[in-house]
């Protein structure tokens, strides 16, 4: 049958496909237990030494904080445009309401390095360059988009005649925001939290240039990288992985499930 | 407009304004500054164009830019192509939803380490060669050379371009397939005619997202391709970071923004061009 050795063919190049993407993940959970200083085959035996070296760091662990510091603000003004702006879209209609939307919905098309430089020029032009928070305001402009895209779909699933009845039965409008429409998209606000979050933990261009000395983990990953063969970079890119994939599945638990069944 | 509305959608306007719009439109601004004794100094001159757009090796490095961004662009079309096909067509609704969440994993590993394993991996004395040497052949020559830029764009693109495939080929309406071949059309035939078509508008938009990606991406190019010659976004990088040139990298900056808006264009064009009957 020919028809089943194309199947076969077409699901042995998924499979190489999927080989190609995740080797140079799973490759570097490897070698951040190998003990080879330059991982080749065969492999070096087991150890947590490079695990514990990062530990012992104190720079790494100055931009742990700084990164848990610029991705839970970040998610959290991120998310609060995303909510405002996502309502907007719902609730109203206005004349220019396509470049409204633009406006919120660009960024992630224009390439990180030109916000980069941009975002450099800008802030250090204005005197908001080199702290923690200038990483902050330009992480926030690159996720709300997300957390839009997620709470807007979430608002897309309600039935409009629900916060009109509390309008009816003497409700303010922010009462009916209160007790209609925010307890109806919790799980898509704690959603677009995680994923923004993640989004930000993980961006190293544009916070290489608008961090000054305030480094976050990603930008340490940079320099090292910059330096030489270091397995310290797997094993920090093994807990950045954990810490954002932990991120997702609370995201997944949260909204994706729920979307699906609504 | 009452209160309401206006706390809800000012907001993002102020925002994006000041920290979105202001920052591009600063940039554009700042490519006529001028740069003395190592300070900008607002100016309007077009010394940094002039500058800029006669110098041999900005072109070079747009060319070459340009020639890479557009490989990978093909080469993770056209490897993504069977698989997005198999996924689509040739496993379960359950699979495919497996599949896709698999996908989305990559975006939240550091694109960094990925590279910098893919640096160990490829490395005249790393992992394949190691391999290859068992059996006799190699070393082979991967890092430093174009092939190891195209490795690391795949690494940063091939996840979204196989999701964006196969959300488009999904939702081909498959009566129409089923019909071209009750008709006598032969697998191949109906491909070509009939299921590429149908889905071209998606498949141009995963090749265009894979462009604009790999087009701003520094790290594959610097880190596996040797940077020889340099990219457009380490000649970013370069020209802001060592000498102090902002003004310079912004031209650079606003040559790719052009650069983008004329390929995204065009794409989006022949994306939703209709098909005239023939």
């Amino acid at each position: 049958m020919s028809g089943r050795i194309a199947t076969g063919l077409l699901l042995g190049w998924l499979l190489l496909v999927f080989v190609f993407i995740f080797a140079p993940i799973v490759a570097s959970v490897i070698f951040s237990f190998n003990s080879d200083r330059f991982p080749t085959i065969p492999l070096g035996s087991f150890t947590t030494h490079w695990y514990d070296t990062i530990f012992a760091d104190a720079e790494i662990g100055e931009a742990a904080r700084n990164s848990i510091i610029v991705s839970l603000s970040t998610s959290v003004i991120a998310t609060t445009l995303g909510f405002a702006t996502a309502y907007t879209d719902y609730r109203y209609r206005f004349r220019f309401k396509g470049p409204y939307l633009a406006l919120i919905l660009l960024p992630p098309t224009i390439p990180l390095i030109i916000m980069a430089l941009a975002m450099l020029a800008w802030l250090s032009w204005i005197g908001a360059s080199g702290q923690l928070w200038s990483i902050i305001i330009a992480h926030s402009v690159l996720t709300a988009p997300f957390a839009m895209a997620i709470l807007r779909l979430r608002l897309h699933q309600i039935d409009p005649d629900l916060e009109a009845a509390a309008w009816n039965l003497g409700s303010s409008e922010w009462r009916a925001l209160r007790s209609v429409i925010l307890p109806f998209c919790r799980p898509a606000i704690i959603s677009a939290a995680c994923l923004t979050a993640a989004i930000s933990f993980d961006e190293f261009a544009v916070a290489w240039f608008v961090s000054g000395l305030n480094k976050t983990v990603p930008v340490i990953i940079l320099e090292i990288v910059q330096g030489n063969i270091d397995p310290q970079v797997n094993a920090i890119g093994s807990l950045v992985f954990l810490t954002s994939m932990t991120l997702v599945v609370l995201a997944q638990l949260f909204f994706i499930a729920r979307v699906g069944r609504a | 407009m009452n209160r309401f509305a206006l706390v809800f959608r000012l907001p993002i306007i102020v925002w994006q304004g000041l920290f979105f719009l202001g920052p591009l439109f600063f940039m554009i601004v700042m490519s006529f500054f001028l740069v003395k004794n190592y300070r900008m100094e607002e100016a309007f001159e077009l010394k940094n164009w002039a500058r800029m757009l006669t110098r041999g090796y900005v072109w070079d490095s747009y060319w070459y830019t340009l020639g890479m961004a557009g490989s990978a662009t093909l080469v993770a079309t056209l490897v993504a192509f069977p698989a997005a096909y198999a996924l689509a067509f040739r496993v379960s609704a359950e699979v495919r939803r497996w599949a896709i969440f698999l996908l989305i994993i990559p975006f939240f590993t550091s694109y960094l380490v990925r590279t910098f394993s893919w640096y160990v991996i490829l490395a005249g004395s790393g992992v394949i060669n190691a391999g290859l040497g068992t059996v006799g052949f190699g070393p082979y020559t991967m890092l430093n050379t174009p092939f190891g830029t195209v490795v690391g764009y795949l690494t940063l693109t091939l996840p979204l371009v196989v999701i964006l495939q196969t959300v488009a080929l999904a939702n081909i309406d498959q009566n129409l397939v089923q019909a071209a071949r009750n008709l006598g059309c032969s697998p191949p035939r109906t491909l070509i005619s009939v299921v590429v078509p149908l889905a071209k508008t998606g498949l141009i938009i995963a090749a265009l997202f894979c462009f604009i990606l790999s087009f701003g991406d520094f790290v594959a190019p610097y880190y596996l391709g040797g940077s020889k010659p340099p990219t457009l976004p380490i000649l970013i990088i370069d020209t802001t970071k060592s000498g102090q040139q902002w003004p310079r990298a912004a031209v650079v900056a606003v040559m790719m923004m052009l650069t983008l808006f004329a390929i995204a264009a065009t794409a989006i064009w022949l994306a939703y061009r209709r098909r005239i009957a023939s």
